[in-house]
This record gives structure tokens, C-alpha cells and sequence, in this order.
């Protein structure tokens, strides 16, 4: 089964977090928020993408199964 | 207003004579004021029952509306053309009592038509309204106009009052409840997901998402959130059917739309057009040119500039506009003067959508500023050699990462502007500020406290058959 890693760019303050614990997914920008790549994850990769996000003082990185959040 | 319309460089064959002619919605508009329920009612007859006839007829009945709606292509009319008929059954299937939004907060500053239609014909916007609570069985239909908006909020108000005391006539009884809210003039407060905020007790500053609005949206409750001029095409399509609504448009963009035309014409103001009929018939119906064009701006502050070179046969349908990379979005067309300084005007713009960011994600937040900054910097011809490359670098780092569409709208008009004025960017690069740039100001941008001043209305009709 396929997860798949994202942000709420709303909650989100840029701690970086994420950055260090699951680098195969996650880069930063030049202020410091995250860039996420959004090809699902699975396996090791997964499992970081787990403790990236407990680790998130703002709970804002976000592992989710099937689908992406989508914006209007 | 003439019977028969400019000659068109149009792309739809030239013989049409059964097809029913403009204006649609706005048929019969008074000159002044609002038109009255009795006139309305004389005029479009009235609007076709969908509930109190027990549960499975009006389920019947509310599905068939959905079904017409879905036959006849209608998309949104808020900006981003999603068709309307999928958002309703997305609504209508999803748990819990729905509620209704008719979104005429009309954030865009360029854009009158919504304002237009409850000032001047309230009751379609409500037909539109009630008819779509009906259908995807909501009890409530709240109506959202800007604070800035007071006319508009005063017309619904009285609309209502001549429904409640015609509310034993079975034409305009409905049972959805009805109000009207208000919401602050800020450019994202017209964001769906803005307005359930504030509906909800919050700012009126989007929500993340998901939850969709449809599954889970104001009070947790499946919200369907329309513009208030796709809410009055329902009221015709639910009285005339499918097949009626496409005798006009193009076969993927059917139906008329209001469009509102400002800049250099002899009568700026609300019109309404067959989509795929020519820009140069619009201009034609709004009195012509009082100026050399530069360009124009398609679509409002998150849709695309165009040269006026390529103005000439350019088509009013996203289909057409879409090779511009441009759309129709609200129908906002604002024409920009050979005396303007196109560099400037993207310039203060380029503040303007900074300053209108709600400051909640960091990419939007900062990007914005900095696509701000640099674009001010070559407008003054400060930038440093890689500013051009730095911009483009700064779009792509803030497309998609905000929690609503504004930055990816803001970074749309933004390069727009830059690809479509390159020589005059490059010029103000290295040489600065030109001759133009004290030119007065042509791209409306109004500081929030101050209400805009609606263009003469001069509603029209136009159609693009010759
Ligand atoms: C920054 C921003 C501002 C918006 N402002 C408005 C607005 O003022 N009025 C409106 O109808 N839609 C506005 N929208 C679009 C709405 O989010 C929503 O898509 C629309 O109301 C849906 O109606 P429709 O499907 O009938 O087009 C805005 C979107 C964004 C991203
Ligand atoms: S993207 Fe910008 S405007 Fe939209 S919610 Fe985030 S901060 Fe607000």
C-alpha cells in the first residue's frame, strides 16, 4: 500500500524537521519551509516519513494513504 | 445595443438564425434599481418545483435538475470553471444535511458582475440559489457579498422581503432558509474555503485542505459553494433545459457569461457575451477604443496578459484564450493604454497580490514579497543581471504550495506580464524608469478601506453571430 507525504503549508513554521529525518523526500526552500516530493512512499522510506512526522513540532507534515491534498 | 451585432472574425459558422438571442441574464434589466419579484416572475415564469412532493418524487426531481445542469455543460463561474453539475452530486452523495453558498464576494477589484446581478436582478441570483439548496437537499442558502458591497446586500435584503410576503404563492415558495452575510474586502476572503472560515466564526483566511467543502465544510456540514452568476445561469437552465443553455457558446464551454469590460472604451461596464465570440466585438458593443491599446489583462489578478497584437481574433472561450495562457477565469477584461507603462503597472501589482497574501503559508508569504521585490527592482533598473532567471526561480517555488491558489494565480499574472512586455522589461533593466512610468495608474488595485467605484453600468447584449 502507497503513502504519500505533504504539508499544511498553513501549520507549518518552517522548524525544518522534516528535512533532516526523511532528506529522500523533503528539501527546503530559501526561507526554510519545506518542499516536499510527493512520489509515494513505502518500506524504510516510509518509516522516516512516519517519524518525520511525529517529530514536527507543529504536526504539519502530513503521511497519508491513497490520496494528495488538492486546492481550489 | 444593436439588433444585429458587429461582424465577427468568429469561429463558429456564420448561420443562425433559430438560435435565441442575447442578453440571457441579463434580459430585461432595469436601468435603475432592481427588478421586482412580480416583473421577474412575469418575465421568466416561474421556477419549476423540486421538493414538496414527497421524498422519492423530489429526489426524482432534484437528481433530473443535476442531470440538465450536468447536459448542459455549465461551468463555475467564480474563476475556475469546474463544472457545476459534478461539485452538486459531490454534495448531494456526501453524509449530513448540505448548505449552500452563493459566493458573490467578488474579491476580484476589476470584476462588477456579481454586484451587477443582485443590484439589478436579485431574484435569479436567488431562484439560482434556492434551486441548487433543492437540488443537492440543503435547508439553507447563505449569500456572501463584501462589506464594501452595501448596495448588493441591500437589494437581497429586499428581494427577501418581497418573497416573504408572497410566500403563500407557490411560485417562490421554497423551504430552503435564506440570509445574507458579509464578508471583509480582501482579495482572498472571496477563497471558498475563506468564506466558510469566517462563516464559521474564523478570519475569512482559506482552510487546508482537504476536507473538500463538499464533504465537510461549513459547520461540517457538505457545502456547495457557487458563484453567484453560475447560481443565476441555473435559474434559466432549470426554467429552458440543456439543449436551450447550448444554443449558445462552444461545445466546451457553453452558455453566455457576463464579462466586465474596463480601460480605454467609451462604455466600461458589465457585459454579457456568448462565449467564443470576439474580443473585438466586445470593444465594438462597449463604444470602441478611446486609445491605442498596449495589451490587456484576461481572467483578473490570477489570469494573463496579453500584447495587442495578438488582441486582434482573439476569441472570448478558455479553449481560444488557453493557447494565450490565459482564461476567461470571472470575466474580468481590462484593457491596458499605449500610455501606460507596463512594467510599472506589474510592478504595483506585483505588491498589491504580496500585500494580499493572509500571511498563513510560508511560501506565499515570502515568495510573493520576493517576486514583489525583484520585479520592483527592474521597474526601477536596480536588479542585477540574474534578476530575470531569480523571478523564475522564485515561481516555481511558490506554485502549488500555498494552501489556496493565490500564489499560483499571482505567479500566473506576474510571468504573464514579463513574457508578454519582454522588451520593456528589458529596457526598464538596464536604463530604469521610463517616460510612462508617472503615467497614472491603470490596474485598479484598492487599498482595503477603500470601496471601489463600480464602472458606469451600461449592461449590453452581444452575441457573436453575424
Ligand atoms: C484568491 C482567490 C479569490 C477568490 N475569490 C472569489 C470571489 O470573490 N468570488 C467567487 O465566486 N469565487 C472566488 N474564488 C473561487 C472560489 O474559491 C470558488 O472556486 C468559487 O466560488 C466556486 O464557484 P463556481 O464553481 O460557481 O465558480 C476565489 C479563489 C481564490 C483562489
Ligand atoms: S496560499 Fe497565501 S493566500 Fe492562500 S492561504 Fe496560504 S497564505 Fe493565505
Amino acid at each position: 500500500m502507497s503513502h504519500r507525504v505533504s504539508v499544511n503549508p498553513i501549520t507549518c513554521e518552517a522548524h525544518g524537521m522534516c528535512a533532516e529525518m526523511l532528506p529522500e523526500r523533503v528539501t527546503l526552500d530559501e526561507w526554510g519551509y519545506p518542499i516536499v516530493d510527493e512520489t509515494p512512499v513505502s518500506g524504510a522510506v516510509l518509516a522516516h516519513a512516519m517519524r518525520a512526522a511525529r517529530a514536527c513540532p507543529t504536526f504539519a507534515l502530513l503521511v497519508e494513504r491513497e490520496r494528495a491534498p488538492s486546492r481550489r | 445595443m444593436s439588433a444585429s451585432p458587429p461582424t465577427l472574425s468568429g469561429d463558429r459558422s456564420p448561420s443562425h438564425e433559430a438560435t435565441p438571442a442575447l442578453p440571457r441574464l441579463l434580459a430585461g434589466i432595469p436601468s435603475d434599481g432592481a427588478m421586482g419579484l412580480g416583473e421577474h416572475l412575469a418575465l421568466h415564469g416561474p421556477p419549476p418545483l423540486i421538493r414538496g412532493r414527497g421524498r422519492r418524487q423530489d429526489q426524482e426531481r432534484a437528481e433530473r435538475l443535476i442531470a440538465e445542469i450536468d447536459r448542459a455543460g455549465l461551468l463555475g463561474r467564480g474563476g475556475a470553471a469546474f463544472p457545476t453539475a459534478t461539485k452538486m452530486r459531490a454534495v448531494a452523495g456526501s453524509r449530513g444535511r448540505a448548505i449552500v453558498i452563493a459566493n458573490a464576494v467578488e474579491a476580484e477589484p476589476a470584476s462588477f458582475k456579481d454586484r451587477t446581478l443582485l443590484e439589478t436582478l436579485p431574484h435569479l441570483v436567488l431562484d439560482g440559489g434556492l434551486l441548487a439548496a433543492e437540488a443537492v437537499g440543503a435547508d439553507e442558502l447563505i449569500v456572501c457579498v463584501s462589506e464594501s458591497a452595501r448596495a448588493s446586500a441591500q437589494s437581497l435584503r429586499t428581494a427577501l422581503g418581497e418573497r416573504a410576503t408572497r410566500a403563500h404563492d407557490g411560485a417562490v415558495e421554497r423551504s430552503p432558509r435564506v440570509r445574507v452575510e458579509t464578508l471583509p474586502d480582501h482579495y482572498v476572503a472571496g477563497q471558498e474555503t475563506a468564506v466558510i472560515n469566517h462563516l464559521g466564526g474564523g478570519p475569512a483566511k482559506p482552510l487546508f485542505t482537504p476536507p473538500m467543502p463538499f464533504e465537510r465544510g461549513l459547520r461540517r456540514r457538505p457545502t456547495l459553494v457557487n458563484n453567484a452568476e453560475t447560481l443565476a445561469h441555473i435559474a434559466l437552465i432549470a426554467r429552458h433545459g440543456a439543449p436551450w443553455f447550448r444554443q449558445l457558446g462552444t461545445p466546451t464551454q457553453p452558455g453566455s457569461a457576463l464579462v466586465t469590460l474596463s480601460g480605454p472604451v467609451a462604455y466600461p461596464g458589465v457585459y454579457e457575451v456568448e462565449h467564443g465570440a470576439s474580443l473585438a466585438s466586445l470593444i465594438e458593443a462597449a463604444g470602441g477604443t478611446t486609445a491605442v491599446l498596449r495589451g490587456a489583462l484576461l481572467g483578473g489578478y490570477a489570469g494573463a496578459f496579453i500584447g495587442a497584437e495578438r488582441l486582434r481574433g482573439l476569441g472570448l472561450s478558455n479553449e481560444h484564450l488557453a493557447a494565450h495562457g490565459a482564461s476567461l477565469g470571472a470575466g474580468v477584461i481590462l484593457l491596458l493604454s499605449d500610455s501606460a507603462c507596463p512594467v510599472a503597472e506589474t510592478a504595483r501589482l506585483a505588491r498589491w497580490l504580496s500585500d494580499q497574501s493572509a500571511r498563513q503559508c510560508g511560501p506565499c508569504l515570502h515568495g510573493l514579497d520576493a517576486l514583489a521585490t525583484s520585479i520592483e527592482q527592474i521597474a526601477e533598473g536596480r536588479a542585477g543581471a540574474r534578476a530575470t532567471q531569480r523571478i523564475d526561480r522564485l515561481g516555481s517555488m511558490v506554485v502549488r504550495r500555498g494552501a489556496c491558489r493565490h500564489p499560483d494565480g499571482s505567479v500566473n499574472v506576474l510571468l504573464s506580464a514579463m513574457d508578454t512586455f519582454r522588451a520593456e522589461f528589458a529596457e526598464h533593466a538596464r536604463h530604469g524608469p521610463c517616460e510612462r512610468c508617472a503615467s497614472p495608474e491603470e490596474l485598479p488595485l484598492p487599498r482595503r478601506e477603500i470601496a471601489p467605484d463600480p464602472p458606469p453600468r451600461r449592461p449590453s447584449l452581444l452575441g457573436s453571430r453575424s
